[in-house]
C-alpha cells in the first residue's frame, strides 16, 4: 500500500504516534481503573480522564498556536508550558 | 455484582471506526501532514515547520476573515432565535392551522443551499430581480454588488430566510411539550402572558434552544454556499468568509501548505466552540436533573 499521497515526514508520524500513545495510556488507565474517576474540579463541573485529556490536548494546541503568533516558530518552550498546563487540568480540573 | 463481559460488541462499531478513520481520521491526518510542508504538485513536499502557522497567524486575510464570521455568527443568532422564539410562540398549538404552519415553516430548510443562494443572488439583482427593482424603485440605493452594506444586509436576509424555521420548529417542539397543568396553575395565580414566558416557556425552551443555537452558531460559522452563489465573496473581500477564504487559498491559488495551516486553525476554533456549547448543554441537563 503507498501512502506517498499522504505525505508523511517523521516530525507528524511522531505526532499522531504521540496523539495515538496517549489515547492508548487512558485505555489501559481505563482497564486498570475503571469508571473514568469523574470528579468536580475548579470548573465547577464534573469531567472524567478522557474530558481532561480532551481538554489538555484542545488547550496544548491553543498555546501553541498562541505561541507560534506572539513569540515566534520554536515550540519547545510551547511544548513545555503545555505538559505543565496538562499536568495542572490532571491535577485540578 | 458480577459485570458480564462481551466482547463481540467491538466488532459491531468496528464498521462505524472503520468509516470514521476514512473520512475523518485519515483526511484530518494528511491535512496536518500539509500544514508543515510546501508542494507545488506531482506528489512532491518539502518541509516548511511552522512557517504557515505564522504566516497565517500573522495574516490580516485570515483575522479579518475570522473577524467578519464571528460578527455573521453574532448577528444571525440575535435576529433568528429572537424571531424563531416569536414565530414559534404565535403559532397554532391545535386544528387544522398546525400542518400548515409546519409544512411552511419546513419548506426553506428543503431547498438546497446553492438553490438558496441562487434565489436570493436572482432575487436582489436590480435588473431582473424583484427585491432589487422594488428596492430603487423606492429611491433606496440597493446594489449588493457593489456596496458591501447591501451584500450583507443580503446575505444576513437570505440566511435568516433560510434558517429561522429550525429554531422555530425546535422552540415549538418545545413549546407543545408542556404540559397543559403548567398553564392553569399560572391561570390560578394571575401570571401574566410575560411571567407565562419568563418562568414557563422559556426554562421549557432551554434545551431546544441551546441545540438550536448551537447549530445555527456552528451552520453560520461554516457558511460557504449561499454568499459564494450570492456575492462570491465581494464586493471586494467583504462577504468573504472563512471557509470561502480557505477555499480561494486551497483551490484558487494551489497554496496548500497555507490553506492546510488556516484549515487546522479553523478546526480548533470549532472544536473550541463545540466543546464550550457541549458542556454548557450537558451541565444544564445535570442540574435540571
Amino acid at each position: 500500500m503507498n501512502f506517498t499521497w499522504m505525505a508523511w515526514t517523521l516530525p507528524t508520524a511522531l505526532f499522531f504516534i504521540g496523539i495515538f500513545t496517549l489515547i492508548a495510556a487512558m485505555g489501559v488507565w481505563e482497564y486498570l481503573s475503571p469508571g473514568g474517576g469523574p470528579r468536580v474540579g475548579i470548573l465547577r463541573f464534573e469531567t472524567t480522564r478522557g474530558d481532561r485529556l480532551f481538554v489538555s490536548l484542545l488547550g496544548s494546541a491553543f498555546i501553541h498556536l498562541a505561541w507560534l503568533g506572539l513569540g515566534g516558530p520554536s515550540l519547545w518552550w510551547a511544548l513545555a508550558l503545555s505538559v505543565v498546563y496538562a499536568i495542572g487540568v490532571f491535577r485540578f480540573v | 455484582m458480577n459485570k458480564t463481559w462481551n466482547n463481540k460488541a467491538w466488532f459491531m462499531v468496528l464498521p462505524v471506526l472503520v468509516l470514521v478513520a476514512f473520512s475523518a481520521v485519515i483526511p484530518l491526518m494528511t491535512v496536518v501532514n500539509y500544514s508543515v510542508q510546501d508542494t507545488f504538485g506531482n506528489n512532491q513536499f518539502f518541509w516548511a515547520g511552522t512557517d504557515w502557522f505564522v504566516q497565517m497567524l500573522s495574516s490580516d486575510r485570515f483575522w479579518n476573515a475570522l473577524a467578519r464570521n464571528l460578527v455573521f455568527s453574532g448577528i444571525i443568532l440575535a435576529i433568528e432565535v429572537p424571531l424563531g422564539i416569536f414565530i414559534a410562540l404565535n403559532m397554532p398549538k391545535t386544528g387544522p392551522g398546525v400542518p400548515v404552519c409546519l409544512v411552511l415553516m419546513a419548506l426553506p430548510l428543503l431547498i438546497p443551499w446553492n438553490v438558496v443562494g441562487t434565489i436570493w443572488q436572482v432575487f436582489g439583482r436590480v435588473d431582473i430581480g424583484l427585491l432589487g427593482y422594488v428596492l430603487n424603485s423606492l429611491g433606496i440605493d440597493y446594489n449588493y454588488t457593489q456596496d458591501p452594506v447591501d451584500a450583507w444586509a443580503t446575505v444576513i436576509v437570505m440566511d435568516v430566510w433560510h434558517w429561522t424555521s429550525l429554531v422555530v420548529l425546535l422552540c415549538y417542539a418545545g413549546l407543545v411539550s408542556i404540559p397543559d397543568a403548567y398553564y392553569q396553575a399560572a391561570k390560578i395565580d394571575g401570571a401574566s402572558r410575560w411571567s407565562v414566558f419568563r418562568y414557563i416557556q422559556l426554562p421549557k425552551m432551554k434545551r431546544v434552544l441551546l441545540i438550536a443555537v448551537l447549530l445555527r452558531f456552528m451552520d453560520s460559522f461554516m457558511i460557504y454556499t449561499e454568499p459564494f452563489v450570492v456575492t462570491g465573496g465581494g464586493p471586494g473581500n467583504s462577504t468573504t468568509f472563512l471557509s470561502i477564504d480557505l477555499v480561494k487559498m486551497a483551490v484558487g491559488q494551489f497554496d496548500l501548505g497555507p490553506a492546510a495551516a488556516m484549515s487546522i486553525i479553523y478546526f480548533l476554533i470549532i472544536l473550541l466552540l463545540s466543546w464550550v456549547f457541549y458542556t454548557v448543554m450537558t451541565q444544564s441537563d445535570a442540574e435540571e436533573k
